[in-house]
């Protein structure tokens, strides 16, 4: 349970600098926070208690100890590929606002409103 | 049989594109317009000879709790079918749009990819599939928002990527909820195995109320919409107003909020509520923009609201109202951003303070504008005032009646703001010169069959008509246990 | 005083050892991928920090003599394309997109479990060029100001 609840602290962290920071490449760190909460969760989902890692070993008979769910591997292995494009594509933008704006404050970048 | 290829032809037409393309974008052309056109015909023959069955196919042969499905019924034919006719109707626009803008394959690459990841949503039988293909049409849109490299694009770009990323969050944690609950990923059985604990509902349905409804562009959650959809380029902004948002959105929470997780009074209420405050906020802020098409995305949002209140109703009535004013929004809001677009193209501004009399000057734009503002105002005899008046006698029917006032107050308004758009757009008092020969061949003929597609799905209401088309869709809605046995073939 | 780009002697030195187990390394965990954990991804991955290792400490210019950069963008494309020709061919041979065609082996062999094996290579290879062109780009960009997007 006390896993969990530090999961949901992360995932805080992550809001929180989402919130508050001003400085564009902070945002871009504070979501990748937020996706490691999120990955963390997934993973823990699988655990079962006592259990071992889930692969068949040549010479090892298969045991008779429960193993760790692997369908949450694969789910966030998946999530991890999708986050590390976001991270880039929002990277490259911040590039081209930084060229065009001169400046990584998003208080001062206010082309849009209204 | 055919189903994976509403994702495969897409795809591979998008890598293919990037390895053959050279500066010229002519194999970009053709090949997107040959894969899109396929995707026309294929879907429109899923769609007339389903006649109730459930398509299944399993992908690499793995059987329904260990692999992944595609699951096709009427509902995801009637979908797959207005995204490939906007889709169509988009490209034809762009082959002339973007070679004025800045020619190149990159747009066509990421349109295909746009394309693939909605069939793929609208397809897919399974949850964390539906989250995949979710996030690759959303990474297509966060680079075609950004395409043109004017400054503003970028920061739109930029605010809708981290909103979406925030979402993207919140769904990965209502699957967690969910596959630790039932242990499976495949929605049929999701659907079989959940718990009538109230408290895994509510948790993974307000998570998932949150995070498609701001793909949606519901009310409280809608703070990207007036940015991307106004900064992108008038074709994309088509696609993203009228397909995307329905099919990334709207789709999934039917899908989701019906089949998998049936009647719920409590979510029910919190669409009624939410599609109300959407649809009149919305048209209050459009009636103060000088905008073109900030003003259009503003209309989007109150729209949107119109199909939720009918999600919403959840009678048959109210949904059918939904489901014919999803196709309804589809059409002719994607024939006003396009007419937006040549407005923009032969004029050079988008601000209406400083737009003219130019209704000789570009007959075509000018008429099918009329047409489009006429539909979405509902006037009759325009599909807009049927789907309009449907979800008006469900609200009323259901005896909610604040709700079917507001709706007209809504329509009212929506009305007023499109004859300032008439008037000021095409009917001013200066005379600007309009560069007609900006506005080619292609553009002028993917915005006429837009305006005969919105005379002509009006006919959709007529009862012979409509139950061959939107009643089944409707069934397969309500219907929870008939989804469940159609799919897993008990 | 630097004059020339790059890190210092001893970085480069180093890294001109270390960048073929890097990459030999990355090859394992690709060709392993059905018999302990890594695959695809996590091989790419890898194979890509080290393009990326010898373009930090040499410098770009060395890169581009090094390999050829315009094939390397170009295989990532191709190599999309041939994933969905396996899987079309998956259709055609066994009815399911990207079923099994090839032979199972016989288990915890190396060349076992049909198209796996064949799958994760084209996805090492895939993810390596990808990872490869998005940083080499956001790169170039600094150069010419206001290049490509």
């Amino acid at each position: 349970m006390i896993v969990y609840l530090l999961c949901f602290a992360l995932l805080l962290v992550g809001i929180y600098g989402l919130l508050v920071k001003r400085d564009l490449v902070r945002l871009i760190i504070a979501s990748g926070i937020t996706g490691y909460a999120t990955n963390l969760m997934l993973v823990l989902f699988g655990y079962k208690r006592g259990a071992i890692y889930p692969i068949l070993e040549e010479g090892k008979a298969v045991s008779e100890r429960v193993m760790v769910d692997p369908l949450p591997q694969a789910l966030v292995l998946t999530s991890i590929v999708i986050e590390l494009g976001i991270t880039a594509m929002l990277v490259a933008l911040a590039i081209r606002l930084f060229e065009k704006n001169k400046t990584f404050d998003i208080t001062k970048i206010k082309r849009l409103s209204g | 049989m055919i189903l994976p290829f509403f994702i495969i032809i897409p795809l591979l037409t998008a890598f293919i594109i990037t390895l053959i393309a050279g500066e010229r974008d002519n194999w970009a052309v053709i090949l997107s317009i040959l894969a899109v056109v396929s995707l026309v015909i294929l879907s429109v023959y899923c769609f007339v000879s389903l006649n109730g069955r459930t398509l299944v196919y399993e992908m690499g042969r793995w059987q329904a709790p260990l692999g992944i499905i595609l699951a096709v019924d009427a509902l995801s034919a009637f979908m797959l079918v207005i995204v490939s006719i906007i889709a169509l109707t988009a490209i034809m626009f762009s082959v002339q749009y973007i070679r004025n803008l800045s020619p190149s394959w990159k747009y066509y690459a990421l349109f295909m990819l746009l394309t693939g990841g909605m069939n793929g949503v609208i397809v897919t039988g399974d949850l964390f599939n539906l989250f995949v293909f979710v996030e690759i049409t959303l990474f297509a849109a966060y680079g075609l928002v950004a395409y043109g490299n004017k400054a503003e694009e970028f920061e739109a770009s930029f605010k809708y990527a981290i909103m979406g990323s925030i979402s993207s969050t919140l769904v990965l944690v209502g699957i967690g909820i969910i596959y630790s609950a039932t242990s499976t990923l495949t929605m049929a059985l999701i659907a079989e195995r959940l718990p009538q604990n109230p408290t895994v509902m509510y948790w993974s349905g307000g998570l998932f109320v949150a995070a498609f409804g701001l793909k949606a562009a519901i009310m409280p959650f809608h703070a990207w919409l007036p940015d991307a959809h106004s900064s992108a380029p008038a074709p994309i902004s088509a696609m993203l107003s009228g397909v995307l948002i329905k099919a990334l959105g709207v789709y999934v929470l039917i899908r989701l909020f019906f089949n998998v997780f049936g009647e719920m009074p409590v979510f029910s209420e919190v669409f009624l509520v939410l599609g109300t405050v959407s649809m009149v906020i919305g048209v209050f802020l459009a009636l103060g923009q000088w905008d073109v098409k900030r003003l259009l995305a503003y209309h989007s949002i109150s729209q949107i609201g119109y199909i939720i209140i009918g999600v919403g109703l959840g009678t048959t009535l109210g949904l059918l109202g939904a489901v014919f004013h999803l196709l309804n929004h589809a059409i002719f809001k994607a024939l006003l951003f396009l007419n937006a677009g040549s407005l923009e193209m032969a004029l050079g501004t988008r601000d209406l303070r400083q737009m003219g009399k130019v209704s000789k000057a570009l007959p075509v734009t000018s008429f099918t504008s009329m047409v489009a503002s006429l539909s979405i105002s509902g006037i009759p005899p325009f599909n807009g005032f049927f789907s309009k008046l449907i979800i008006f006698i469900a609200a009323i029917q259901i005896g909610r009646p604040v709700v079917a006032f507001l709706a007209g107050l809504g329509s009212l308004l929506t009305l007023a703001s499109f004859m300032k758009v008439q008037r000021y757009g095409f009917h001013g008092e200066k005379t600007v010169t309009a560069d007609q020969a900006k506005v080619g061949w292609g553009m002028r003929a993917a915005m006429i069959v837009l305006a005969i597609l919105c005379l002509a799905t009006s006919a959709l209401i007529i009862p012979g008509i409509r139950e061959v088309t939107l009643d089944p869709v409707v069934e397969v809605i309500m219907n929870k246990t008939g989804y469940i046995t159609r799919v897993l073939g008990r | 005083m630097k004059q020339e780009p790059g890190l210092t002697l001893i970085a480069k030195t180093v890294t001109r050892v270390s960048v073929w187990l890097i990459i030999l390394y990355g090859i394992y965990i690709i060709l392993h991928g059905h018999l302990s954990p890594g695959g695809g991804f996590a091989g790419g991955v890898v194979i890509a920090l080290a393009f990326l290792n010898v373009m930090l400490t040499y410098g770009r210019e060395t890169v581009t003599h090094w390999v050829n950069v315009e094939f390397l963008h170009d295989l990532e494309p191709a190599c999309g394309a041939i994933y969905m020709a396996i899987g079309i061919l998956g259709i055609s041979i066994s009815g399911g997109f990207l079923a099994n065609f090839l032979s199972k082996g016989t288990l915890f062999n190396l060349l076992s479990s049909g198209n796996i094996l064949l799958l994760n290579i084209i996805i090492g290879i895939k993810v390596a060029m990808g990872l490869f062109t998005v940083v080499w780009t956001l790169a170039i960009f600094h150069i010419n100001e206001g290049g490509e997007k």
